[in-house]
């Protein structure tokens, strides 16, 4: 029975007319392609540098460097490796993304809140602002604040001195370096301590609010408890902290913390540009937001700054998000002009010196763009996930 | 900007290996010679050793290096068009062969001759690294630059040089590291480092690029040797052989006292020295695939060693540099070239 029946059924189209076997028959195909080309064009390479007599692998990364960097936050000198090099480059460049981002954020939020506001000197301000910087191309803006600002700092012998503990020159803005002592534990104990107190608070006045609608001073509260509590744990243990202070000794300061010149002019360059784009996205945010909604919030007696905060701002992230993405990954990739003004970033330092010391153009290239690939990559996976949390909850 | 260009470089020397087979197949020679003129990679502007002038016409003593060769090829001084390249360019442009010489004030050493897939082939300037100082920093000896930040730049043995040194005497520098040397001298004056370092012949054209070029004095202590000369690529014995007896035929010139000034008149000289040398005699052209009169060639429109370094470096020019090292052997120098015969 069962038999008759599969048999009764219309012969199908025979495999070459049939639509999913064709299209499964091109995508093996097109993948074969694209995996053939790239095997090629790999093999090609290798075989042909050797031919030529150039050294191919990965073995110079365990090689003596021999050159030295000025700014490293991981421990470095001429005697490390190569492979070493990678990771001060990779550190340096992330420092400089990373302080970007946040700056760049926080002016950009500011400035395209501005662009909106009624106040019409402010507003114009703004405008100003973020058509001027925005036009003009980041490389100039690096030189300008990179020279221009430079060439107006005194020189070390003739620094700006404030209070014998902080110094600016033009070498760089000297700060004091804080070396914790013994029973600096206690502190950290505190600074924890106060943040669990915050978020506790944090919890229990939202409760309270939503069951009771009093509302509970946290904000105040909150600060008052970071500012204290890691104060008093400090007295406590005997004040557990010395200060080094940088000291003029022969050509420059030496001891304490200091600030290259290149790696300020590099942050406050690609921070203001990269505000002037996020300013525009923030105010294209704000305006989708439907005029309605910023009436009703009005109408329920909410005065201006909670409207935007917790009526306006919340959606209008939904539009912000995806932009803002690709803001942050235009900032990451750009602080690579850090070369132009000599800050040790990754392509400064791997992809400029330790590829003409070695001479291993392919790998060196090839690592530095995998390198961007994955922050990139990892920028977007983070901004996707948060865009989802805030994004609207279809119920 | 710099990093497009370096990956461009990384992608011409992929997709010079796709086609590399195909033009394996023909010699450098025969290729310059289908082309018409000699590819040569210079710097992109160092006074005295290759900078373009106000109408785009290059010269130099590694200008001139180029011209010898195009000039034993083509018999014609002109035949020959650079192509500027920063010091992290220039290796990536000669293998991808995108040049086919390189002359562009690069130091000899092991790894750049063993690893690279290139060939020094002599050298026609032999310097050495020293440091250029702002007079107000009260210096006068390369020991006591403990401390001090120091302008270079990337990508050149000086780096490396410069570490060295300071590592065997104990001492602490900073190094700031930019990508021309033009970024480096304006880092120099505008004050972000105490000291330049460089090889002693670029201090002296870095100098004289200064505002001011008496307020800063070069240190007398040489911390490296430097032996610059023209680069090829692996793999071709004969276009090395081209490019290290050009640079030979003019070093023998100028100890055998041929001149552009009177080579016509060495024509007729009784000397087998000077004969084999102009080809009135032997063939020694045909043993290179040249002409047999190319040693005249080169002579008469290019000139000898010493009217190369006389007219680009000499004591005459803005550079002021005495030969020192560069004399001929038979003067109390270093250049020396085997024999032509």
């Amino acid at each position: 029975m069962k038999k008759q029946t599969i048999d009764s059924r219309p012969a199908g189209p025979k495999p070459w007319y049939d639509p999913r076997v064709r299209s499964l028959f091109f995508q093996v195909v097109a993948i074969t392609l694209v995996f053939w080309g790239g095997w090629t064009l790999v093999d090609n390479t290798l075989s042909n540098m050797e031919s030529r007599g150039i050294s191919t692998g990965f073995g110079f990364l365990e090689e003596s460097a021999g050159f030295g960097i000025i700014m490293h936050l991981v421990p470095y000198d001429a005697t490390m490796s190569y492979g070493r090099t990678f990771w001060v480059g990779l550190t340096n460049t992330l420092l400089v993304s990373a302080m970007g981002v946040v700056a760049a954020t926080i002016l950009g939020f500011v400035l395209g809140i501005a662009r909106l506001s009624s106040n019409w000197l402010v507003a114009k301000i703004s405008l100003a602002y973020i058509e001027v910087i925005r036009n003009i191309p980041l490389l100039l803006q690096i030189f300008f604040w990179y020279f221009a600002v430079l060439s107006n700092l005194p020189s070390p012998r003739q620094s700006v001195d404030v209070g014998g503990t902080l110094f600016l020159n033009n070498r760089g803005l000297y700060l004091p370096e804080p070396l914790t002592q013994d029973g600096f534990g206690l502190v950290w104990g505190g600074v924890l301590a106060a943040i669990a107190a915050v978020i506790g608070i944090r919890l229990w006045a939202k409760k309270r609010q939503l069951a009771t609608g009093q509302i509970f001073p946290t904000f105040k509260v909150g600060v008052a408890i970071l500012v204290l509590v890691p104060i008093i744990s400090y007295l406590v243990a005997g004040r557990p902290l010395e200060w080094e202070i940088p000291a003029l000794k022969g050509f420059n300061f030496g001891g304490g913390i200091t600030i290259i010149p290149e790696l300020a002019a590099l942050w406050i360059a690609l921070s203001l540009y990269t505000a002037s784009f996020i300013a525009e996205i923030v105010r294209s945010g704000i305006l989708s937001v439907s005029k309605g909604q910023t009436e009703a919030s009005k109408a329920l007696g909410l005065p201006h700054g909670l409207t935007l905060r917790l009526v306006v701002i919340p959606q209008a992230m939904r539009v912000i998000i995806p932009p803002l993405t690709s803001q942050y990954l235009n900032l990451v990739k750009n602080s690579s002009l850090a070369t132009a003004i000599g800050y040790p970033d990754l392509v400064a330092v791997f992809m400029g010196t330790t590829l003409n010391q070695t001479g291993q153009a392919v790998e060196v290239v090839a690592m530095t763009m995998a390198v961007y690939l994955t922050i990139s990559l990892l920028i977007s996976l983070f901004m996707n996930i948060y865009n989802r949390a805030v994004a609207i909850k279809e119920r | 900007m710099k990093k497009t260009k370096s990956i461009a470089l990384g992608m011409a020397l992929t997709v010079g290996a796709f086609t590399a087979t195909g033009a394996m197949a023909a010699t450098t020679l025969e290729n310059v010679k289908d082309k018409g003129h000699l590819q040569c990679g210079v710097t992109s502007g160092l006074p005295g050793f290759s900078q373009p002038d106000e109408e785009g016409n290059w010269t130099g003593i590694d200008v001139d290096t180029c011209r010898a060769v195009a000039t034993a090829i083509f018999g014609d001084s002109k035949s020959v068009e650079f192509t500027p390249l920063t010091a992290k360019e220039r290796f990536t442009a000669l293998q991808s062969g995108e040049i086919d010489m390189l002359s562009r004030n690069t130091t000899w050493t092991l790894t750049r001759d063993a690893s690279l897939g290139l060939n020094f082939a002599g050298v026609n300037y032999y310097d050495g690294q020293g440091f250029l100082i702002n007079k107000g920093i009260g210096v006068d000896d390369a020991t006591q630059l403990d401390g001090a930040t120091i302008c270079i730049q990337s990508g050149t043995t000086t780096e490396l040089n410069l570490s060295d040194y300071f590592r065997a005497k104990g001492m602490e520098f900073k190094p700031i590291v930019f990508d021309t040397s033009e970024q480096t001298v304006q880092g120099f004056s505008a004050g972000r480092c105490d000291v330049l370092t460089s090889d002693r012949s670029q201090l002296a054209a870095l100098r004289s690029k200064l505002a001011d070029p008496s307020s800063a004095k070069i240190l007398p202590n040489t911390i490296s040797k430097e032996p610059l000369g023209p680069v090829v690529r692996q793999g071709d014995d004969q276009w090395f052989n081209i490019v290290k007896w050009v640079l030979s035929v003019q070093i023998n010139a100028e100890e055998l006292g041929v001149t552009s000034a009177n080579v016509d008149d060495m024509l007729k000289s009784d000397n087998p020295n000077i004969q084999r040398l102009l080809g009135t005699e032997g063939d020694m052209g045909a043993k290179l695939g040249l002409q047999h009169d190319f040693g005249y060639e080169v002579i008469k429109h290019v000139g000898n060693y010493g009217e190369m370094y006389d007219r680009n470096v000499g004591p005459d020019t803005p550079l002021g540099l005495d030969r020192g090292l560069n004399a001929l052997w038979t003067e109390g120098g270093i250049m020396y070239a085997p024999p032509v015969r």
